[in-house]
C-alpha cells in the first residue's frame, strides 16, 4: 500500500500529494461527550433480538447475548431504547447517571 | 422475532463517526456495505456522506471511497466502471452513493446518461428528503407540506417521483427501501448485486436533524412512513413491479395508517393545515393508484 | 519550430538522423490529436460533441467501437462535457490513463471540474481546440477559451502544427504523469486552423512511441478494494498532528508547477533524441539572438509570424520571433532570459480579459517586471472569433512599434488590430 500518509514530511511542503482518509475508529474524536444522555441496559430483560445492534450507528453494541454497550462512541441517540421491544435498555440524562455515580 | 442471522456482522462504518445522532443515512449504510459484503467501490458526491467520510486523515469508512463534485455521481461511477472494465477488474462492484439533492436535482441529468447507456453500477440515493448537508433547504424530493429553511411556510410542490424516472429508463432493477426495514434493505442490495446493468434503489432516510423528530423516533418515523403508506416499498424489476415488506399488507387503503400519525412526529410538519393533510391524502392514493396499476 | 528556419513550404522537424521507423502521413489537427491519444494507449475516453472538436471523438469512438485500438479501452458516451471530465477523472482516479477533448462553451461548462482535475492531481491529458465563445455564436479560432481557464492548475501547450500537436500529446503524457509532477495538461490547437487543415505529419511506430512512453503506474491516486481509503475528502485550514492543510495541498501544486516547467524543456529534448525533432520546450526562439525586436504569441500566430521575421529581415529588420509554447506554467525565466537585452516587444494576443488586456501581454509585463533594462513593450488584440490576422498586418505591427520606440512615444502601447 503506497499512500503519501506514511512518509516523513520534508521541510518545504509535504510529502502528501493527494488527502487521502484512512479508516479510523472515532474519527470524529470521543462522539460519547456529544450525548446528553445514555443507554442504561438491565441485561435480564434481554432478548437477544438485536434490535438495538441493528440500529446502533456507532457499533456501540455488541452482538452478545445479554447485549453489551460500549458507551465510548455512543452519542445518546437513544433509537436503541425506542427500538427494544422489552424496553430492556432506558435513557438516563447524563446528569442524573453521574448523580447516581457519586 | 429471533437471533438476526440475516445481516452478517462484518462492520465496514467504524464507530465515532461525524454523523448527527440518530442518522437514518448512516445506519441505511451501515444495512448497504454489510449487504455488498466485499470489493466494491463507493462514488460519494458531495452530500452529508462526503462531510461523514471525515476530515483529513481519518475516516470512518473502511472500504474505498472516490469523493467527486455535487452533480457527478452518474458520470464518476460510470467512469470507474470503464476504468476497472479495462483492468480487466470488473468483478469489483461499483455504487454511488448520493443524497436527493446530489440525484433528483443538480445529478439527475448525469444520473439519467449512465442510466441511459446501461453502466453496468447500483446507484442508492438516500433520501432525507432536503439539501441536508447545507442546512435543510428543499430539494425536488420534499414532499409537500414540509417546512425547510427555503419553504419557510411548506412546500407547495409535490415529491418528485425518482424511482418512477427511473423506471422511463428501462433499466433491469429499481427498489424502494427505507433505513426502518434493514432487513428489506439488505435483500434489496443483496438482489441488485447480482443483476448486471444500471440498478436504482431509493432509500428514505429519516433525518432527525431537518425533520426536527426527536433523534430516539429516527427508526419509527421510518417505519411510520411506511405503515401509514407515504412511502411504498416495492421492488421493479423487468418491468415486474412487486410490493415489498410492510407495504405488500398496505393494498387495502384501510390497513393504511392514517397520515396524522406519521405527520405528528415531524417538526417540518407541525404547522400543516387540515387542507394541506387532505392533500397529502390525495397524493398518497394517487402514489397506490400508480404502484398499483404496475402490479399483476 | 525548428530553429534551421521554415520556409517555401519545406517540412518542419524532420530533424536531423531520426532513427526510428516512421510513417508519412497527411492529417489535420483533429486527426493528429486522436492518433496520438491512440498511440498512447489512453484506455478511457468520454467527451461529448463540440464543433470544431467533433471529428477527434468520432475517429476516437470509430476505433474502439471497430477493435481498431492497440488496447483494451472504454469510450463512454455521455450526455454533456460536465459529465465527460467527470467520467474521465473517476477512471483516472481508478488508476488508467484518460483522453477528452473539447472547445470553447464545453471547456466553459467544465470549470468546476476543471479545477477539481487540478487539485485532484489526476495526469488527465485533454486536446482543447481553441474557438471563440459567444454569445454571439462563433465557431472560430480565438484563446479566450482556454486562457479563461488558466486559474485551474492544468499545464497548458498552445501548438502551432500539427506535428506539434501529435508531438505534444505524447510528451504530455510523458510530463504529467512524473510523480514530481501529476499535474493535468490541456494542448490547445486553433479552430479550423488547425484542427481542419492538412498538413503532413510523421508518424512513429508504436514500438518506438513505446519505448519514449512508459505505462501509467500510479502510486497516490488508485482504487482499490485492498486499500480501503477516501479519495479527496475534507481538508480544515488546519489539520490536526502536524498533517498539512487545504493551504499546504495548493503550495504542492504550485511546487509541481515549477518541477513541470523543467520536465517540460527535459521531455522535449528526449523526445528529440528519439524522434528527431523538438518544438522547443517551454517557448521556439526563432532568429533571436541578434534581434533587436520580438513578437510574441501563441498558437499558429507563431507561424505568421515567422514567415513576418523573414520578409523584414530581408528589408534589413533585426527582429525575431518567440512562440510562447507554454501558458501554463508561465515561461517567466525563459522570457526574462530572452527579452532582457531586446529594444521592443511585440505580443499579439488571440484572446481579451475584458476590463483589462490579453492575457499573454498582462503576463509577460508581469514577467519582466524587474528587470533592470526593460524593452518597450506593445500589446495588441487580434484574430478573435477567427478573424484573420495577415502577415501584412503584423508587419505593419512591427514597423510601427520600431519606429514608436525609436521615438520614445511608446503611450499608447495596447490596441486593438483589425477592427471595422
Amino acid at each position: 500500500m503506497a499512500t503519501a500518509n506514511t512518509s516523513s514530511k520534508k521541510k518545504k511542503g509535504n510529502k502528501y500529494v493527494i488527502p487521502i482518509n484512512v479508516p479510523t475508529e472515532g474519527e470524529a474524536g470521543e462522539t460519547g461527550t456529544w450525548r446528553s444522555q445514555r443507554p442504561v441496559l438491565t441485561p435480564e430483560k434481554c432478548i437477544g433480538c438485536f434490535n438495538c445492534w441493528l440500529f446502533c450507528s456507532e457499533v456501540a453494541i455488541k452482538k452478545t447475548n445479554p447485549i453489551e454497550i460500549d458507551l465510548t462512541y455512543c452519542k445518546g441517540c437513544g433509537i436503541c431504547a425506542t427500538e427494544c421491544p422489552v424496553k430492556a435498555i432506558k435513557m438516563v440524562r447524563e446528569e442524573d447517571e453521574e448523580k447516581e455515580e457519586e | 422475532m429471533g437471533v438476526r442471522t440475516l445481516i452478517p456482522e462484518e462492520e465496514h462504518i467504524l464507530g465515532g463517526n461525524r454523523a448527527c445522532p440518530g442518522c437514518g443515512a448512516v445506519i441505511a449504510l451501515r444495512t448497504v456495505t454489510k449487504a455488498l459484503g466485499s470489493d466494491f467501490i463507493v462514488v460519494i458526491p458531495a452530500s452529508c456522506a462526503t462531510i461523514i467520510s471525515g476530515k483529513f486523515p481519518a475516516t470512518p469508512y473502511n472500504f474505498p471511497v472516490l469523493n467527486m463534485p455535487f452533480e457527478t455521481a452518474g458520470a464518476a461511477a460510470s467512469g470507474v466502471v470503464a476504468a476497472l472494465e479495462v483492468m480487466e477488474k470488473d468483478d469489483i462492484t461499483v455504487v454511488s452513493w448520493a443524497g436527493d439533492g446530489g440525484t433528483a436535482d443538480i445529478g439527475l441529468q448525469a444520473l439519467s446518461g449512465a442510466a441511459e447507456r446501461g453502466t453496468n453500477f447500483i446507484y442508492i440515493c438516500y433520501d432525507n428528503e432536503a439539501y441536508m448537508n447545507t442546512g435543510n433547504q428543499r430539494s425536488s424530493a420534499t414532499p409537500f407540506g414540509a417546512l425547510t429553511t427555503t419553504t419557510p411556510t411548506g412546500k407547495v410542490e409535490i415529491k418528485k417521483d425518482l424511482p418512477g424516472i427511473m423506471a422511463a429508463h428501462n433499466i433491469p432493477y429499481i427498489a424502494t427501501a427505507c433505513s426502518a426495514f434493514p432487513e428489506d434493505l439488505f435483500q434489496k442490495v443483496k438482489k441488485a448485486k447480482t443483476i448486471k446493468g444500471t440498478r436504482y434503489i431509493h432509500v428514505l432516510s429519516p433525518c432527525p436533524t431537518g425533520w426536527r423528530v426527536d433523534s430516539s423516533l429516527s427508526i419509527a418515523v421510518g417505519r411510520k412512513a411506511v405503515s401509514t403508506g407515504m412511502w411504498i416499498l416495492y421492488e421493479l424489476e423487468s418491468g415486474q413491479l412487486k410490493l415489498t415488506g410492510k407495504s405488500k399488507y398496505l393494498i387495502d387503503p384501510a390497513k393504511r395508517e392514517p397520515i396524522e400519525e406519521y405527520l405528528k412526529l415531524q417538526g417540518r410538519f407541525a404547522h400543516i393545515s387540515d387542507e394541506e393533510i387532505e392533500l397529502l391524502q390525495k397524493i398518497r392514493e394517487a402514489k397506490w393508484s400508480k404502484i398499483l396499476s404496475c402490479t399483476e | 519550430m525548428p530553429s534551421e528556419g521554415y520556409k517555401n513550404g519545406e517540412r518542419r522537424g524532420r530533424g536531423k538522423g531520426g532513427r526510428v521507423m516512421s510513417q508519412e502521413i497527411i492529417a489535420t489537427g483533429n486527426s493528429a490529436a486522436a492518433l496520438a491519444a491512440k498511440m498512447a494507449k489512453v484506455q478511457v475516453i468520454s467527451a461529448y460533441p463540440i464543433t470544431p472538436q467533433t471529428s477527434i471523438v468520432e475517429t476516437l469512438s470509430e476505433w474502439i467501437e471497430r477493435n481498431a485500438y492497440p488496447i483494451k479501452a472504454r469510450y463512454v458516451r455521455v450526455e454533456s462535457e460536465h459529465s465527460a471530465l467527470a467520467v474521465v477523472t473517476a477512471a483516472s482516479a481508478t488508476g488508467v490513463r484518460t483522453f477528452t477533448a473539447t472547445s470553447s462553451h464545453g471547456l466553459a461548462l467544465m470549470h468546476e471540474v476543471l479545477h477539481w482535475v487540478g487539485g485532484s492531481r489526476l495526469p488527465i491529458v485533454m486536446a482543447v481546440v481553441n474557438r471563440a465563445l459567444g454569445p454571439p455564436w462563433n465557431i472560430w479560432a480565438d484563446h479566450t477559451d482556454s486562457l479563461s481557464q488558466r486559474n485551474t492548475g492544468w499545464i497548458q501547450f498552445y501548438a502551432d502544427n500539427n506535428q506539434e500537436v501529435f508531438d505534444t500529446v505524447i510528451q504530455a503524457y510523458h510530463v504529467c504523469e512524473d510523480p514530481e509532477v501529476l499535474l493535468p495538461a490541456m494542448i490547445c490547437l486553433d479552430a479550423f486552423i488547425l484542427s481542419h487543415t492538412v498538413m503532413p505529419l510523421s508518424v512513429p511506430s508504436q514500438e518506438a512511441i513505446d519505448a519514449f512512453l512508459p505505462p501509467y503506474k500510479p502510486e497516490h491516486a488508485y482504487l482499490d478494494p485492498n486499500r480501503p481509503a477516501v479519495l479527496y475528502p475534507m481538508v480544515f485550514p488546519e489539520s490536526d498532528l502536524g498533517y498539512p492543510g487545504y493551504m499546504d495541498f495548493q503550495y504542492a501544486r504550485q511546487r509541481a508547477m515549477e518541477i513541470a516547467r523543467r520536465r517540460i524543456d527535459e521531455v522535449d529534448k528526449e523526445f528529440e533524441k528519439h524522434f528527431g525533432r523538438s518544438h522547443g520546450g517551454m517557448i521556439q526562439p526563432y532568429k533571436c539572438e541578434d534581434a533587436k525586436t520580438l513578437i510574441l504569441t501563441m498558437g499558429t500566430l507563431a507561424s505568421e509570424s515567422a514567415v513576418v521575421v523573414d520578409n523584414l529581415r530581408e528589408q534589413g529588420y533585426k527582429v525575431g520571433n518567440v512562440k510562447v509554447r507554454v501558458f501554463r506554467p508561465f515561461p517567466n525565466e525563459e522570457l526574462r532570459n530572452i527579452a532582457k537585452n531586446k529594444q521592443t516587444l511585440l505580443i499579439i494576443d488571440r484572446n481579451i480579459s475584458f476590463g483589462n488586456e490579453g492575457a499573454l501581454f498582462t503576463e509577460v509585463k508581469g514577467a519582466l517586471y524587474n528587470l533592470r533594462q526593460r524593452p518597450e513593450i506593445f500589446g495588441f488584440v487580434a484574430g478573435l472569433g477567427g478573424r484573420d490576422v495577415t502577415q501584412i498586418q503584423i508587419e505593419k505591427l512591427v514597423k510601427n512599434a520600431v519606429i514608436a520606440t525609436e521615438k520614445g512615444e511608446t503611450q499608447e502601447n495596447f490596441e486593438w488590430v483589425g477592427l471595422r
